[in-house]
């Protein structure tokens, strides 16, 4: 079983992000779930969500306290949240910046900064990081295909808000696969 | 076919396919969004039902009891505070024997005030007449829908029925849920036919007044039709199991439990935790197992003690605590367990929506071997 | 005799109790003085006065329970309470 940490604050569409990317996984074949921190939901406060990805049903319960993969929507949470808690070795880490990091990752830990607020403002034409992040998030791991998030997306918002975020996920994909 | 999809659309599109006549709810807070799906539905001609806006829950359940009353298959959802201030008519509800069917999202009632997840709700109107399903996940907690209406409209039985489902930890989950269909449901589940409805024609009171001289029998024979709803559930329960491969004709489920020393005893989302962690102990060579109770009312205290009748210990936990005594499930389970020398521990745990992992349950297993009868289990000893 | 599911019951089952044993003053109407203004059917709290077919009024002592309302409220004071001789 795999496991994902969203840490973001509300109103970043960290929740929507988490269930896209169950949705896309689905569509792969896999068994996913995925459900947020139940937090008191309030525009700026730090929010969590979850996703678990396994070849056979998931009956777990409990939130994520050990995730192979962390995306961090706004790279400001590092101060006040513990966000990189647990993560396991040979695990993923993906910020949000456009800084070069002043933190420190935990050792054995791949960490993928990536700039989608531009991106998103470039692409929507709003500060909504999640879709870039989820196709950082396609390109750095592999636990999802490019297109059946297009189509999860697709499924989810109308047409051309569809294919703004896309547009936007399509950009973060194409970067980070570049670099790796 | 299997949809990923949010626990509460999941629910609401089983709901949907049960063709309610009627549904009546409070849509704002604590509500899921259920409701809101199925106004949808009604809004845009997916479901030919009259949606009925109400200006607070015990108004939703009343408008619920008078569409029942007139022969209308009922339908109405809520949680937490909302199902308490519906608590007046829950218990008319039962006593005039209307099969209304509602889901609860279970969560924790307040004061203090708290959105999360626990059972106290449902659990504290336990003796109310409602029949009461627990889901383990989304797949039971639509499931159960249809199983809920059959066996409510039951003339046998006519019990309304509460399917509880864990507020948030299924309700707001995204996860594989295998969707029925239309054809298949109307194949399951026939129309209502009441045995008697309001009609202005032929004039019927319902929940009439009982005198000292009637009252008892009336209790009586509700307890007789809670009672019978086990052989109906049963049978139903394996209908759905020949018709969609889910099984629910039995109450009560053993998971790992046949050669198992000692025994967890839980009900609703949690038994998937508790699954993980049995596993996790079986490898290490612990013998464990779960009971999981999925039918709470009719209590199935029969079926509970032969299943648990080889296990050295019980460990019973409990999303709820009937305070100055304890968790309501362990008092049961010890009751059904009266005159075998098992010792049954409970554990209060998870109440207001604190987590509860698999080192959780191997801890818990760990105190039922040595640890006080009956305890609140992960307390924050520094804030007491 | 088996209870009725969910205690439903057809109406009219008041009728099955005869309340007229309860009075202890049984209205005598005086057909006399009846200016058939009909009061005493509208306010008898029980709805046991009838009118008859030539537009007099006369209580149903079966039911009557002799509360008096109908003898103050009559315009033409042609209702009279009598001590019921039992």
């Amino acid at each position: 079983m795999r496991e994902l940490r969203i840490h973001g604050r509300g109103g970043q569409g960290s929740v929507t992000a988490a269930e896209l990317i169950a949705v896309a996984a689905f569509e792969g074949g896999v068994f996913a779930q995925a459900f947020p921190a139940f937090g008191v939901e309030r525009r700026g406060a730090p929010v969590q969500a979850f996703v678990r990805l396994d070849n056979k049903k998931i009956r777990l319960r409990s939130q994520v306290y050990e995730p192979d993969y962390i995306i961090v929507q706004d790279s400001t949470l590092i101060k006040d949240v513990n966000v990189f808690m647990g993560v396991k070795k040979g695990g993923i880490v993906i910020v949000n910046t456009e800084k070069k990091p002043d933190y420190v990752i935990p050792e054995g830990v791949k960490l993928i900064t990536i700039d989608a607020t531009s991106i998103a403002l470039k692409a929507i034409g709003l500060p909504i990081t999640n879709t870039s992040l989820m196709g950082a998030f396609a390109a750095a791991t592999g636990e999802i295909q490019f297109f059946a998030l297009e189509k999860a997306l697709n499924h989810r918002f109308p047409k051309e808000l569809a294919s703004k975020n896309i547009a936007a996920a399509r950009i973060a994909f194409d970067i980070v696969k570049g670099a790796a | 076919m299997m949809e990923i999809t949010e626990g509460s659309h999941a629910v609401a599109e089983a709901v949907r396919l049960c063709r309610p006549q009627v549904v009546s709810a409070y849509p704002i807070t604590p509500q899921t969004h259920i409701v809101e799906a199925l106004a949808d539905f009604v809004a845009n001609g997916q479901l030919d039902a009259e949606y009925i806006t109400v200006e607070n829950e015990l108004s939703a359940l009343s408008a619920c009891v008078g569409a029942s009353a007139a022969g209308s298959r009922t339908y109405s959802a809520t949680t937490s505070q909302g199902l308490m201030l519906m608590a007046e008519v829950v218990f008319n509800a039962a006593g005039m024997r209307l099969p209304i069917i509602m889901s609860i999202a279970n969560r924790a009632l307040g004061a203090p005030l708290s959105i999360w997840n626990d059972m106290q709700d449902s659990i504290s109107l336990r003796d109310s007449g409602w029949l009461q399903f627990y889901a383990e996940d989304n797949q039971e907690a639509t499931d159960l829908h249809l199983l809920a209406f059959k066996v409510a409209e039951d003339n046998s039985i006519q019990l309304p029925a509460f399917v509880c489902f864990d507020g948030f930890i299924l309700s707001h989950t995204y996860e594989p849920v295998d969707m029925l269909t239309q054809e298949d449901v109307d194949k399951y589940l026939p129309k209502f036919n009441p045995a008697e409805r309001l009609d202005a024609a032929d004039p019927i009171s319902f929940g009439m007044y009982a005198t000292p001289e009637y009252y008892l029998e009336f209790r009586y024979e509700m307890d007789q039709a809670q009672k019978r709803a086990k052989d109906v559930i049963a049978k139903a329960g394996k209908e759905f199991g020949e018709m969609f491969g889910r099984d629910y004709s039995a109450l009560i489920e053993g998971y790992r439990l046949e050669d198992a020393d000692t025994a967890i005893v839980a009900m609703g989302s949690i038994c998937g935790t508790v699954k993980d962690a049995i596993d996790e102990m079986r490898t290490a060579g612990m013998k464990v197992g779960l009971l999981k109770i999925r039918v709470f009312r009719p209590f199935p205290a029969e079926e509970i003690a032969k299943m648990l009748s080889h296990v050295k210990r019980v460990a019973v936990l409990d999303k709820n605590i009937s305070l100055g005594a304890k968790g309501a499930t362990a008092m049961e389970v010890r009751d059904a367990l009266y005159g075998s020398a098992i010792p049954v521990k409970g554990y209060v745990l998870g109440l207001g929506g604190r987590d509860v992992r698999k080192r959780d349950i191997k801890e818990i297993v760990a105190f039922s071997e040595k640890g006080p009868n009956d305890q609140f289990y992960g307390l924050r000893k520094e804030l007491i | 005799m088996a209870l009725a599911v969910g205690c439903r019951a057809r109406p009219g089952k008041a009728r099955d109790n005869k309340t007229g044993s309860w009075r202890v003053f049984k209205p005598i109407f005086d057909h006399e003085k009846c200016s058939k203004c009909g009061m005493c059917k509208t306010l008898c709290p029980e709805g046991c006065v009838h009118e008859d077919a030539e537009g007099l009024f006369n209580p149903d002592y079966s039911y009557c329970k002799g509360c008096g309302i109908c003898a103050v409220e009559c315009p033409k004071e042609a209702i009279t309470m009598k001590l019921e001789e039992k």
